[in-house]
């Protein structure tokens, strides 16, 4: 049969196809829909919390750090309750990492505060001696990308229903809903009342004076997204 | 054509060799500047914001893949194909047209890459980085490197197609199914009319996205980093020793056993993460199948030396191929043993999956496509090797960094997987995050070094390449036969 093949290209391709096509399909179809299921308490990311979160992804924390609990007791010792599938529903992409450079983030918002970011992402070693982080000044001077974080829920909530606007029930049982603004202006007002809450907790002068001038550096986003991580 | 020898044209090829060269120094000096930014994190901070690990590992990673091996991989198909189809480029003016859009479509793609994955323009997919634009031009010049592959087999005169054709095609139609539904995405500036025009958002989410990320992430690693250059060494081996390929038989089970295997064990990327059970079992289990066939290429290679060992001391090619076969033999079993759910718990998110990921891509695929050069420099420019020496000393450079480079990320791996659970005699955990990071420090400078002699064995590998088209000796036909021709100095 091989060697019939061998002399048929054609089906020789069509043969290969099969073989690499198999696992795909049945490892990734049965449980697709289970998997895109949201848990009780998962909520779609704010425009400023997504803006963050790009810029997470600009700058590749996620070649360092992990958003992956595993089930052992030293991980959910060290950084709180193990994954569940669920709460990743609203990530597009995931960012699971693959490399532990440094600690997990999936809960970083239980433990860490807005001024502890701030000083972190200026110069980790003065909160982490012996840290091998890079420094991140640049981040506190360019500006986060309000208008594309906007485009990326509104693009979301059209064409994966991502339940914006809708009330969502939480693990006590109430209700909440997150706002998204229906055109990008009404956006960007949000996300800098957003952000004016997070700079209430922050010291460094310039920051403060750009989200009073109405901009917002990508710091103060990173730190609502992180600080949405729980 | 009957009676005479065909006249092959080497033209793309001999573009796609060059430019592995010049990749290939790009990705290995990357690789050694974060390689000492994990040990001196000063270093992070010398180019602003353009010059810190996040931005500069996936510009790595995609040098070293996408630049160096593949177009190393595509230089040999343009080399190899024409000469086990028994037909040339020249005979057909359409193919050699759509080899050059092949060549300056992938280049152009290099060029946007470097750009946008500075810029931190990046869909943070590992190995799957560029954004939808960049996507597009990846997909012209994958088609018309399919086109190429099929015109030529449309033309053959050989009618029987060589092992070497079913590794590049099974190449050609695993990475474009994987690809495309990798970077299966929607543009957001298309839907909205806001923000940048190249943004764009998966169309996966959460354990989903995680699954095709890691079938993906996984294959592109098998079928850019495995399946082509098993192509290459079937052809360059045999050719180079002048030895048959020792078992047909071995060659169709390994083949055929790793195609199918091989899709299964992405699995691996994710045990105990949020994926299905059975996927992460499916995972690990195929992980271990994948033994089989990937030692049965390699026995296959090193079984055709049978007999003619004494090569290895007589002709510095066989001993890269060789070489490459065994650390693809050691990488190949290393992997599997990551995969065994215990072993997994502790080695992953650790150095020592790097330390892995390494003993291939510096080892394996390295070393293959240094042979494969060297092999094809003398044939396609018609000039001796400059140096035989220097090869010498360039081998021995490089495997010397390859032992530094995985000794010291195994112990720096299993040390801080170690460190991570370790808990006092209350159950508390006995050490904190950094502990565990400040371990590492001797081991990262170690790796740093080991990078630097592949690195400059590597510039030893350009110099020679260098001086072997310019000012080598010229040959003739009948010294191309086997034995590759080089200087004895």
């Amino acid at each position: 049969m091989f060697h019939w093949l061998e002399k048929r290209p054609f089906f020789l391709g069509v043969l290969m196809f099969l073989f690499v096509a198999f696992a795909g399909i049945v490892t990734i179809l049965p449980s697709f829909a289970d998997m895109a299921r949201p848990t009780v308490g998962t909520k779609p990311y704010t425009v400023l919390e997504l803006a963050g979160r790009g810029v997470y992804i600009k700058d590749s924390c996620n070649a360092c750090h992990s958003q992956m609990i595993r089930p052992f007791k030293s991980e959910t010792d060290r950084y709180g309750m193990y994954s569940l599938s669920g709460e990743y529903a609203y990530d597009r992409p995931f960012l699971w990492g693959s490399k532990r450079t440094g600690p997990d983030l999936l809960r970083v918002g239980n433990y860490r505060t807005t001024d502890w970011h701030e000083n972190h992402m200026l110069d980790p070693v003065s909160i982490v001696p012996g840290s091998i982080m890079p420094k991140y000044p640049h981040m506190f001077k360019n500006l986060a990308n309000i208008d594309t974080a906007w485009a990326e829920a509104e693009t979301v909530r059209r064409v994966f229903s991502v339940p914006y606007n809708e009330p969502l029930i939480q693990k006590d049982g109430t209700y909440q809903s997150v706002k998204l603004a229906s055109t990008v202006e009404e956006a960007r007002a949000d996300a800098l009342a957003e952000a004016k809450l997070v700079v209430a907790d922050m010291k460094t002068q310039d920051v403060i004076d750009a989200v009073e001038r109405g901009e917002i550096p990508e710091i103060v986003a990173l730190i609502a997204y992180m600080n949405s991580l729980k | 054509m009957d009676g005479r020898t065909l006249e092959y044209d080497y033209t793309v090829s001999k573009w796609f060799l060059i430019t592995t060269v010049i990749l290939g120094i790009i990705g290995l000096l990357i690789g050694v500047i974060i390689a000492f930014q994990m040990a001196y994190p000063e270093l992070n901070n010398l180019f602003g914001e353009y010059g810190t690990f996040g931005r500069l590992r996936p510009l790595h990673t995609n040098a070293i893949i996408y630049g160096f091996v593949l177009s190393g991989v595509f230089s040999s198909w343009y080399y190899i194909g024409q000469r086990v189809l028994k037909v040339s480029l020249h005979e057909s003016p359409f193919l050699q047209v759509i080899a050059k859009v092949h060549y300056f479509t992938y280049l152009l793609v290099i060029a946007l890459a470097v750009v946008s994955l500075l810029s931190g323009v990046t869909t943070s997919k590992e190995y799957s980085e560029l954004e939808w634009p960049i996507d597009i031009f990846v997909v012209i010049f994958w088609v018309s490197w399919g086109i190429g592959i099929g015109g030529l087999v449309g033309m053959r005169r050989e009618k029987s197609l060589y092992i070497s054709i079913w590794y590049f095609m099974a190449t050609f139609l695993t990475v474009a199914m994987l690809y495309l539904f990798n970077n299966m995405s929607v543009p957001t500036y298309f839907v909205t009319g806001a923000g940048d025009w190249y943004h764009s958002v998966s169309m996966y989410a959460g354990s989903n996205d995680a699954m095709v990320q890691w079938w993906f992430g996984h294959n592109a690693v098998g079928f850019v980093l495995t399946v082509p250059i098993i192509a290459m060494i079937y052809y360059f081996l045999p050719k180079e020793s002048g030895q048959a390929v020792y078992s047909y038989k071995l060659s169709l089970l390994s083949f055929w056993a790793l195609i199918f295997v091989y899709l299964w064990a992405g699995g691996h990327h994710l045990i105990y993460s949020t994926v299905p059970d059975w996927v992460q079992t499916m995972g690990s289990l195929f992980s271990i199948v994948l033994i089989l066939p990937s030692w049965g290429s390699a026995i296959n290679m090193l079984l055709t030396m049978k007999g003619e060992w004494q090569q290895l001391q007589t002709n510095p090619l066989i001993k890269f191929m060789i070489m490459a076969s065994t650390f693809y033999m050691f990488s190949t079993l290393e992997g599997p043993i990551q995969a065994i759910k215990s072993v997994n718990a502790l080695a992953h998110f650790t150095d020592w999956i790097p330390g892995h990921v390494h003993d291939g891509a510096l080892g394996w695929d390295g070393f293959m496509i240094i042979a494969a050069a060297f092999h094809m420099a003398p044939r396609i420019f018609r000039r001796e090797i400059y140096s035989r020496k220097l090869m010498d000393i360039q081998f021995w450079m490089q495997t010397v960094g390859i032992v530094l480079y995985f000794s010291s990320m195994w112990i720096a791996g299993i040390t801080q997987g170690m460190m991570w659970r370790a808990a006092d005699q209350y159950g508390n955990l006995a050490h904190s995050f950094i502990d565990t990071v400040i371990m590492l420090h001797p081991y990262f400078v170690i790796r740093g070094v080991g990078g630097v002699l592949y690195l400059v064995g590597f510039l030893f590998f350009a110099y020679n390449f260098y001086k072997t088209i310019t000012v080598g000796r010229k040959v003739e036909d009948h010294e191309l036969k086997n034995a590759s021709p080089m200087a004895i100095v």
